[in-house]
């Protein structure tokens, strides 16, 4: 693999996590528990959608083969999307979807952090632009969790559920494959055995301080980096891909 | 879905070149922290504010419009209040 198709490859990880997750976000529209918090929700729908978009477009550029970023979203199928299994979850019941996002936030502020510091310019742009997003969703998800946790013992429990159910998908986040190594060994990417420490350090502060307890890591499941998915992401890409599938010439 | 509201709490954003917050709207929220991050969301998605202040609903007291003639009409006949009368030097310009 050489350095340039590893570096397209980690772009469109990273963008279709942005994409992924930011599309299941989309889909509390209008159903929010409450009205306010159904804005918050799509607020941070839009902060991935853009962050996907910038991802996407970077790893065209990369890739040089005259795609543009909306090809890479409506015009791949599902095993060649690389989003993590994490992401692509349904967002099940308000406690399920903070569940997913303060797993998947806290890694993505840690990664993007540590991305602003990238040899690649245009990489660090990108993420420097991005984290102070991540960091509100990753406070976003925080909170709420302390305040499920440590809330009702109904709220307690359907958080703590969610949590142990969620838990599985955690692994994903911090395996290394070769496309990890040869932008580690560039400077241009993370290691990811780095940001786990500190991962852990904010996931064990937030559980304690929501009175949850941390799952035992058990199985991990796997694939979504090299595009084998679960059955969810076939369902969000008929939704999301529909339009210009069916009328490819469609205009914004 | 529970059928008890949070509490409403009133929003005031100060604008970037605004001198003080002004009154925006109103909204729901579970505590202050929670009411100024859904402020935040609701009422500064296209930047319009810099500052965020927010007040239980239930803590603002206020005027009783019942009583609007004896507060307001009163100083409507007092128009030496207004400083119309005086000449303004032309080198101060426009007040």
């Amino acid at each position: 693999m050489t350095k340039e198709e590893a570096l397209f490859e980690y772009l469109v990880r990273i963008g279709d996590n942005s994409l992924i997750l930011g599309h299941r976000m989309s889909e509390w529209c209008g159903h929010g528990p409450i009205l306010e918090q159904d804005i918050a929700l799509i607020n941070i729908a839009l902060d991935h959608i853009g962050q996907a978009k910038n991802w996407l477009a970077l790893a065209c550029e990369v890739e040089a083969k005259g795609r543009t970023e909306d090809d890479l979203a409506y015009h791949r199928d599902g095993f060649d999307f690389r989003n993590f299994l994490l992401v692509e979850q349904p967002n099940g019941h308000w406690g399920e979807t903070l569940i997913r996002g303060f797993l998947f936030d806290t890694w993505n502020y840690y990664f993007t952090k540590t991305l602003t510091k990238s040899t690649n310019q245009q990489v660090a742009d990108i993420a420097t632009k991005s984290l102070k997003e991540i960091s509100y969703h990753k406070n976003f998800s925080c909170d709420w969790i302390v305040r499920l946790g440590d809330g009702t013992e109904e709220s307690h429990n359907k958080i703590q559920d969610a949590l142990n159910r969620m838990w599985m998908y955690s692994g994903e986040l911090f395996a290394m494959d070769e496309v990890d190594s040869i932008l580690w060994k560039e400077g241009i990417g993370v290691d990811l055995s780095e940001i786990k420490k500190e991962w852990d350090v904010t996931i064990n502060e937030t559980l304690e301080e929501a009175t949850l307890i941390r799952p035992a890591d058990g199985w991990m499941q796997k694939g979504g980096k090299t595009g084998v998915h679960t059955e969810h992401l076939g369902y969000i890409l008929a939704e999301m891909q529909f339009l210009p599938r069916a009328y490819p010439d469609a205009k914004w | 879905m529970s059928k008890k509201n949070w509490p409403l709490w009133e929003v005031f954003i100060r604008s970037k070149n605004g001198l003080s917050h002004k009154h925006v709207g109103s909204l729901h929220a579970a505590d202050d922290e929670m009411a100024v991050e859904n402020a935040r969301d609701v009422y500064c998605r296209r930047s319009e504010g810099v500052s965020i202040w927010v007040v239980k609903s239930t803590e603002i007291y206020a005027s009783d419009p019942g009583k609007s003639e004896e507060l307001f009409e009163t100083a409507k006949n007092k128009i030496y209040r207004h400083p119309t009368f005086y000449d303004i030097p032309k080198e101060i310009g426009h007040m």
